[in-house]
């Protein structure tokens, strides 16, 4: 059986080798880019298309979570939180697609997934409180805590690519396994479950993200 | 014939890993879905905060089971004590 550690490798350029997990990415992200420049190109305030009227209540339902979330205006977070939203749905969801393994199963792209929010928290804390009201947070409610907030910025990262990679990766062995053992329509319930567990996943990245970057922005206590 | 016993001990120890390690977790989300449920059913006004928290909630709390996933994985597969 196939370690899910390691990906295959469908093509290489000289040195460079191109796995599963990259190609799938970079065609994600091309139609998630061409997707979006189609909706926003012909946006109107007067008699808007229907796909204008999906695209702004997807929207306005985004920001209502990320002001319920964060409790402050959602427009500074928006283009982040939308976008890792979409990228992992779409990723999790392309194991729908025959052949395909989603690129979240593999624990790179959930690594790559994880350093954005790690980076950003830092962007976003610093942007809001500056470097000293930053590091100062660190110290809330007292000096003693200073270690343990450290290695919670580090933990709390590995933790989110981790269960990112866990769900998504152990739909697919499980789907995998049961493919093996049985017949051919069998892994179908398996499959209904695995784009419920997708999409909850998606959710919860983005709302843990939404966690860390608003405990970076508060004052009180980091 | 020769027993592998570092193969023999690995793939017992990955059972175990996720054997043991799920129990955990399941009587943790039990509890914490049965705390929303009685939430819930107190205050069906607050069902979108009482439901983000709990999802959140339950996503803390199977991290614990994916480490264990995720250990026996690497003593499949990525077991450091096996030469390639």
């Amino acid at each position: 059986m196939k370690s899910p550690l390691e990906s295959a490798v469908i093509f290489s350029l000289g040195p460079v080798h191109f796995t599963q997990p990259v190609v799938a990415t970079w065609v994600l992200i091309t139609a998630l880019v061409a997707l979006s420049a189609l909706v926003t190109r012909r946006l109107r305030v007067e008699s808007p298309g229907r796909a204008q009227v999906l695209l702004e209540s997807f929207l306005q339902l985004l920001q209502s979570q990320i002001r319920d979330t964060m409790r402050c205006e959602p427009a500074p977070f928006l283009p982040l939180i939308t976008t890792l939203f979409l990228f992992v749905l779409g990723a999790n969801l392309s194991s729908l697609i025959p052949g395909n393994e989603p690129p979240t199963a593999a624990i790179e792209t959930d690594a790559a997934l994880a350093l954005i929010v790690f980076v950003s928290v830092i962007v976003y804390g610093i942007r809001a409180r500056g470097v000293a009201g930053y590091l100062r947070g660190f110290a809330t409610p007292s000096w003693v805590m200073i270690p343990l907030n450290l290695i919670e910025q580090v933990t709390r990262s590995f933790a989110l690519m981790v269960r990112l990679f866990g769900n998504v990766m152990s739909g697919a062995f499980v789907i995998a396994v049961v493919l093996s053992l049985a017949g051919l329509f069998l892994p179908i319930p398996f499959m209904a479950l695995d784009v419920l567990t997708g999409i909850v996943q998606a959710y919860i990245f983005t709302v843990l993200a939404m966690v860390f970057i608003g405990t970076a922005v508060h004052e009180e206590g980091a | 014939m020769e027993v592998d016993w570092i193969k023999v001990v690995s793939i017992a120890s990955a059972a175990f890993a996720v054997a043991f390690g799920a129990i955990g977790p399941a009587l943790a989300e039990g509890r914490a879905v049965a705390g929303a449920m009685d939430a819930l059913a107190r205050q069906p006004e607050a069902s979108s905060t009482i439901s983000r928290t709990l999802l959140v909630g339950l996503a803390m709390i199977e991290t614990t089971a994916i480490y264990c996933l995720v250990i026996a994985l690497l003593l499949l597969f990525a077991n450091p004590f096996i030469a390639k």
